[in-house]
C-alpha cells in the first residue's frame, strides 16, 4: 500500500463540447479555452495532473494536446502537463518528442507524455497510415520513443518511417528525461510491452468492476521482473462526475457520461447502456458519479484494491455544462481528494 | 477426468474465457497467433492453471475450441486442425480492429456462417459474442440463483448446441438458444443482443425483436432482396 499523502491525484479532458451559461454549446474554440480555465482552477486547487487526450472526432476539440498545455503551461504552476493518450502510432515518435521537450521548457519540467494505440482509429486514415500495420507501427515507434528518450546520439532503422543514422534532436530536456507512461485499454500484450520498456502504465478502466485489473497489476509487476525493469505504482482513469447531492451527481451522469458511451458504442453496434447497467457501473463498476463522500469511497476502494499510485478522473464528458465540470474539479479538488486520503490513512 | 477446452486467442476475451473455464473445471489451454513464448507470462498470471500453448497443439489435444481472435483474421485458422471440432465462435466484426470489411457485415449471412463455410469440417456454434468480456468476469452466477445473466447460442446442429449450452451453464450463465447459425446475425455489432447482459427472459424478447431494429430491417430487406432474383 502506497503511503496515501503520496497518491497522484489528476483529471482528464478529451475536449468535450460543454454548455455555457446560456444552455448552449460552445464552440470547439470555447471549449479548449474552457479547459485552459479549468486546468487554472486545477493547478491553484492543488490538483497534480492534468491530462488531455488526442482525438479527431466533431465531439472533441482537442487534437493537438501539446498545444493546449503549452497554453496552461504558461499560466500554471505546480501541474503536472500530461497527454491521455498521445495516439504514437499515428505520429512521428521524433516529433512526439520534439514537442513534449518544448513543453518541458515552457513548464519548467512539467511534461509527461503518455502513449497509447487509442481507442479510436480514425486518425489512421487522416495521417496516411494503414489500419493493418497497427501492431508494426505501434511496436516500432515505441521502440524509437524509448531510443529518443535517451537523449543522445539516435541510430535507428524500422519499416515505419526514415531511419536515423547518428541523429541528435532537440531541445535538450533539463532533466535529461522527459517523462513517459503507457495507458492500456487492457489488452495484456500492451501490458508486457510496457514493462518491457520500463514505462509505468495507466489503465483505461471505463466499465466494469475495477476487480478485473488486479490480475493485470500482477501482470505488469510480473513482466517488468522478467525483463529486468523498473515498475512504478500503476495509475488508472476513469469517468466521473461529482456534485453536492448524489440524486444530482446520477442526473448528470445519465444524461451526459452515458449518452457519450452510448454515442461511441453505437458507431460499434454496441446495444445502448440500460439504467440497469448504468446504476450498475455506478455502485459497483466504473462510473464515478455521487456526492463527494460517495465518490471517496468508491474511489478508495478501488486505488487499495489495485493498490494504485495515480488516479485521474474524466471529469467532463458529453455536454456537461461548463459550471457543473468546475463543481465537479472543486469538489474533487477540496472535498474527494482529502477524503479518500483519510480513509485510505484510516486503514 | 476433465474435459480439455482450447481456447484460440489470448487477449481480453480469450483471458476471460479462461478464467471462467478453469472456475468450471476444465482443463484449459490458451493459444494466441504465434508462440507459446509470447503469451506464457500473459496466461500464467491471468490465467495461472491454464497451459499456454500453440493453436496447433490446442486444437490437436481438445476437442472444443473457443475462437476468441479478432474476427479479421479468422481465415488465418487451420481448417484441417479444425476437423471434426466442436467450435464455438465468439468473434464479432469490430471496425476498429478490422478494418472496414464489408464480408462480414454482409447482411446476407452471418459472421458465424461464413466461419462455418471456412471450417468445412467442424461443428461450428456461436456463442459468448454478444456479452462484455467485462460482464462476463463480473456476472457468472451459480445455477438457479437470482440475478443469473444469459449467454445466446445459435448453431445448426442440436447436438452441438447442447455441448456450447453445457459450456454457457457451466460458465455461470443461462443458455438461450437463437436459433440456427443463420440466426446469428441477432447476435451481432448492431442487434438489440450486442452488449446485453441481462437475464435469459430479457434475452429472449430481445432476440424476438431483431426484427424491429434497424439492423432487423436491413438484414430483412437485404434478404428479400436476394429471395426475389
Amino acid at each position: 500500500m502506497i503511503d496515501p499523502q503520496k497518491i497522484v491525484f489528476g483529471l482528464d479532458s478529451f475536449g468535450d463540447i460543454p454548455t455555457d451559461d446560456a444552455n448552449k454549446l460552445m464552440t470547439q474554440a470555447q471549449a479548449i479555452r474552457q479547459v485552459v480555465t479549468e486546468a487554472k482552477v486545477a493547478d491553484e486547487l492543488g490538483i497534480d495532473v492534468i491530462a488531455l487526450g488526442e482525438h479527431h472526432r466533431s465531439e472533441y476539440a482537442i487534437s493537438s494536446p501539446e498545444t493546449v498545455l503549452a497554453g496552461i503551461a504558461t499560466q500554471t504552476k505546480q501541474i503536472t502537463l500530461a497527454s491521455g493518450v498521445t495516439v504514437l502510432s499515428s505520429d512521428d515518435p521524433v516529433r512526439v518528442y520534439e514537442r513534449f521537450a518544448t513543453l518541458d521548457a515552457l513548464s519548467n519540467g512539467r511534461a509527461e507524455v503518455v502513449l497509447g494505440r487509442g481507442s479510436f482509429t480514425e486518425s489512421f486514415p487522416l495521417f496516411g497510415y494503414d489500419l493493418s500495420d497497427y501492431d508494426l507501427l505501434f511496436e516500432e515507434k515505441i521502440n524509437l520513443f524509448s531510443r529518443l528518450l535517451e537523449e543522445g546520439t539516435i541510430t535507428w532503422s524500422g519499416k515505419t518511417r526514415a531511419a536515423l543514422d547518428g541523429i541528435e534532436v532537440f531541445p535538450k530536456t533539463e532533466k535529461g528525461h522527459l517523462a513517459t507512461r503507457v495507458a492500456v485499454g487492457g489488452s495484456p500484450e500492451s501490458v508486457v510491452r510496457a514493462a518491457r520498456y520500463g514505462f509505468p502504465i495507466t489503465l483505461a478502466i471505463i466499465g466494469g468492476s475495477p476487480k478485473r485489473f488486479t490480475s493485470y497489476v500482477k501482470l505488469y509487476q510480473k513482466a517488468a521482473q522478467k525483463f529486468g525493469t523498473q515498475t512504478a505504482p500503476i495509475a488508472f482513469h476513469s469517468h466521473g462526475v461529482i456534485a453536492d447531492s448524489d440524486e444530482e451527481a446520477m442526473t448528470l451522469a445519465w444524461e451526459h457520461i452515458r449518452k457519450s458511451m452510448v454515442r461511441i458504442g453505437n458507431e460499434r453496434g454496441w446495444v445502448p447502456m440500460s439504467r440497469t447497467q448504468f446504476e450498475q457501473e455506478v455502485k459497483q463498476g466504473s462510473i464515478y458519479a455521487g456526492s463527494p463522500e460517495t465518490v471517496a469511497q468508491k474511489l478508495a476502494a478501488a486505488i487499495r484494491q489495485l493498490g494504485a499510485g495515480r488516479f485521474e478522473l474524466a471529469y467532463g464528458a458529453g455536454e456537461l455544462a461548463a459550471t457543473k465540470r468546475l463543481r465537479t474539479i472543486e469538489l474533487y479538488a477540496t472535498k474527494v481528494i482529502p477524503r479518500v486520503r483519510e480513509i485510505l490513512a484510516e486503514e | 477426468m476433465a474435459e480439455t477446452l482450447g481456447i484460440l486467442g489470448a487477449g481480453k476475451l480469450g483471458t476471460v474465457l479462461g478464467q471462467l473455464a478453469v472456475a468450471a473445471g476444465y482443463n484449459v489451454l490458451i493459444a494466441g497467433s504465434g508462440s507459446k513464448e509470447k503469451i506464457e507470462l500473459t496466461v500464467e498470471t491471468l490465467v495461472p492453471q491454464a497451459v499456454p500453448t500453440t493453436a496447433a497443439v490446442a486444437c490437436q489435444q481438445a476437442d472444443t475450441i473457443i475462437l476468441a481472435l479478432p474476427l479479421g483474421k479468422y481465415l488465418t485458422l487451420s481448417p484441417s486442425a479444425l476437423a471434426g471440432k466442436t467450435v464455438i465462435d465468439a468473434m464479432n466484426y469490430w471496425w476498429e480492429v478490422d478494418g472496414p470489411r464489408p464480408d462480414l457485415t454482409d447482411p446476407h449471412r452471418s459472421s458465424s456462417e461464413l466461419v462455418a463455410a471456412f471450417l468445412k469440417k467442424s461443428h461450428v456454434v456461436k456463442a459468448f459474442n454478444h456479452i462484455g468480456y467485462h460482464d462476463l468476469f463480473d456476472e457468472p452466477r451459480p445455477h438457479g440463483q437470482a440475478g443469473r445473466k444469459a449467454v445466446a447460442i445459435a448453431g445448426d446442429e442440436q447436438k452441438y448446441v447442447e455441448k456450447a449450452a453445457e459450456l454457457v451453464e457451466r460458465f455461470g450463465f443461462d443458455p438461450v438458444y437463437a436459433g440456427p447459425l443463420a440466426a446469428g446475425i441477432r447476435m451481432e455489432p448492431g442487434s438489440a443482443v450486442f452488449g446485453a447482459n441481462v437475464a435469459a427472459d430479457e434475452l429472449k424478447k430481445l432476440l424476438a425483436d431483431f426484427e424491429k431494429t434497424k439492423r432487423g430491417k436491413e438484414v430483412f430487406l437485404a434478404r428479400k432482396k436476394a429471395e426475389r432474383n
